[in-house]
């Protein structure tokens, strides 16, 4: 049985009269990376405030390693590392003194485990230098440095990948991946990149409005959505009798059913002896993107 | 704890807020040595003597003179007997009252600056302990380590009285030093009057008394520092409720500044005395000047001055634990 790091439970969040998250419940098991996933202002940075103790829930729960983070806050904190936003540090202090004033803060962390991190981040050769002369890049580095001194078990990263080049995403990925996989750490990502997402996540919550639509595995929320793009001739004559098998949606000159195993060869063969010429039959998976499009209603699905 | 204060320390010293003060101290005192100095040499010219021994033995014998005669009220005569035994030490200790030192210089740039220059030089540190870890966004990380809310305010605000009583130590001990170049760094102790009370609009001077200039000064200090204190918390909570450094600022600014204003004319407007910045000018008090409003005294002024600073330290610790960060 996996430890479940992060438990939360009924949480909202109401500023005025304006309930802004409206009750969320997830889970986060050992060593699994689960994505936080919503459109601009769906209340992903309000949640995760929430869940490092910056901002106070109106209601509702949230424990890491079986703490509570409003009642017993150092405890909770000393398993959890986090970024929020951009890695804020220090610009007119050295990445070492700003390590070592987080290092300060924290219980039993010694100059080792600080020369530890900087090598886990690869930052050896610049972390004397003073954090304004930092790109972006590094300063995201030294961000995730901070966040791993005191070897959290739970590491929550909001918009991990803001600003970084395709390169610096793929490597940040590659690094989250490790964390999770080598050390059984889980993390906790949120962003509104979809593709980001699909790549590195085991599990996605699809959050809108203050609510969570959808919490799954990426693989069972995609393979829902598996879809068969018909091209046929007539096209008329091919609607009639798709639709007398299954829901179908037209567009442009394609019908889109559901894939279906088993009846999908019935479904051609059916069209075959009517007459209808099939042209295309192609099955598809589709992005993150398009599901989350689907599922927000900000959009329809659309062809590729 | 300790390891707090350490890293408020750290980045108070980094962004060498310190250095800027002790130079801005540095050029004022240096300007002000100058004009005293142009002062006294003004002054020389126009007795148009250089032998001021001559002139002090003067006043002494008019003094006696006048102490001689009959009809001089008991008051009167006590205070004047208090001020012949300022001239007589004056004479010997062969110290010329108008050049008198550093040490009275030290005393005399300390009663001026109380009430708004060393107020400004805490602000410069004060206004943005808090502040500016909210604009720079590494509040999000402060306040989410293993740390209670409340550690963290008061590692700043043990930083702030820290860097206060450095500020106070720093300025007399760079206007002593730097005015000493060119008075001599004698006057420590010369007699300096103390005592008046006054009551309305007379004065009672039966407790006038002479004191050694390095007492004065020690009292002088600590006023001073007590004010700073007050100014430094009020702007300390302003940093704790105003996210932007410069609003913050501005508000303590404008504070200090109508209090200078109000000084000069609300001593009709009798319930103004509760502002702080009407008390700030502590040290008239020991020195024997009017106070702006009548009633006011040094206890009352202090008293004032806390209660100001009791109420922004339970503000600045109560917004702290409680708000959100957004």
């Amino acid at each position: 049985m996996k430890q479940v790091t992060l438990s939360v439970k009924g949480l909202k969040k109401k500023i005025g009269k304006r309930e802004i998250i409206k009750g969320l419940d997830f889970e986060l098991n050992e060593g699994e990376v689960f994505g936080f996933l919503g459109p601009n202002g769906a209340g992903k940075t309000t949640t995760i405030r929430m869940l490092v103790g910056l901002i106070k829930p109106s209601s509702g729960s949230i424990h890491i390693c079986g703490y509570d983070v409003r009642k017993e806050f150092t405890k909770a904190m000393q398993h959890m590392g986090c970024i929020v936003e951009n890695p804020e540090l220090y610009p007119f202090l050295s990445g070492w003194d700003n390590l070592l004033h987080f290092a300060r803060m924290l219980p039993k962390v010694d100059e080792s485990r600080m020369n530890e991190v900087t090598e886990l981040v690869g930052l050896e050769v610049r972390i004397h230098d003073k954090v304004k002369t930092y790109s972006l890049g590094m300063r995201q580095r030294l961000g995730i440095a901070q966040a791993m001194l005191n070897r959290p078990k739970l590491l929550i990263l909001d918009e991990p990948t803001n600003g970084l080049d395709p390169a610096g995403i793929r490597e940040m990925r590659q690094f989250i991946r490790k964390l999770a996989e080598d050390e059984g750490m889980s993390v906790l990502v949120s962003s509104h990149l979809l593709g980001e997402i699909q790549l590195l996540c085991d599990r996605v919550a699809i959050i809108k409005n203050g609510e969570i639509i959808k919490t799954d595995t990426v693989e069972s929320l995609l393979s829902t959505q598996e879809r068969i793009i018909w091209r046929v001739e007539p096209l008329k004559k091919g609607v009639e009798i798709l639709s007398g098998y299954t829901d179908i949606t037209v567009e442009q000159n394609f019908i889109i059913t559901a894939y279906d195993e088993v009846e999908t060869p019935e479904w051609n063969a059916a069209l075959n002896q009517a007459g209808v010429k099939v042209h295309e039959m192609n099955r598809n998976l589709p992005g993150l993107e398009e599901l989350f499009l689907q599922v927000t209603g900000s959009g329809g699905a659309r062809i590729e | 704890m300790n390891n707090l204060i350490q890293n408020e320390m750290m980045k108070l010293l980094a962004k060498k807020r310190l250095v800027i003060i002790g130079i801005i101290v540095g050029i004022l005192v240096m300007m002000f040595t100058y004009a005293q100095y142009k002062q006294v040499k003004e002054q020389q010219e126009k007795l148009g003597t250089s032998d001021w021994r001559a002139a002090l033995q003067q006043q002494i014998i008019d003094t006696q003179n006048r102490l001689s005669s009959n009809r001089m009220l008991d008051e009167w005569r006590e205070q004047l007997e208090v001020s012949l035994k300022q001239q007589q030490y004056y004479l010997d200790h062969d110290i010329n009252p108008s050049e008198p030192g550093a040490a009275t210089f030290t005393r005399m740039f300390l009663e001026n600056a109380i009430d708004l220059f060393i107020p400004l030089l805490i602000m410069i540190v004060a206004s943005d302990l808090v502040s500016s870890e909210n604009s720079q966004g590494t509040i999000k990380l402060l306040l989410t380590r293993p740390v209670e809310r409340w550690k963290i305010l008061m590692s700043k605000y043990v930083t702030l009285l820290l860097s206060v009583s450095l500020i106070v130590a720093m300025t007399a001990l760079l206007s002593y030093l730097l005015s000493g170049l060119v008075f001599g760094y004698q006057g420590w102790g010369a007699p300096v009057i103390t005592g008046f009370d006054l009551k309305g609009a007379n004065v009672d001077v039966s407790q006038v008394r002479l004191v050694a200039q390095w007492k004065f000064l020690l009292m002088d200090l600590g006023l001073v520092w007590l004010v700073a204190v007050v100014v430094g918390t009020l702007s300390f909570m302003l940093s704790v409720l105003v996210r932007s450094t410069p609003a913050g600022m501005g508000i303590m600014l404008a504070a200090l500044i109508s209090g200078a204003i109000l000084n000069n004319m609300v001593s009709s407007w009798e319930s103004a005395k509760y502002f702080f910045m009407v008390n700030l000018k502590l040290t008239t008090y020991i020195s024997g000047t009017a106070p702006p409003i009548e009633g006011m005294t040094l206890l009352s002024s202090v008293i004032t001055l806390l209660v100001w600073w009791g109420l922004a330290l339970i503000v600045s610790f109560a917004a702290f634990t409680k708000k959100d960060v957004y």
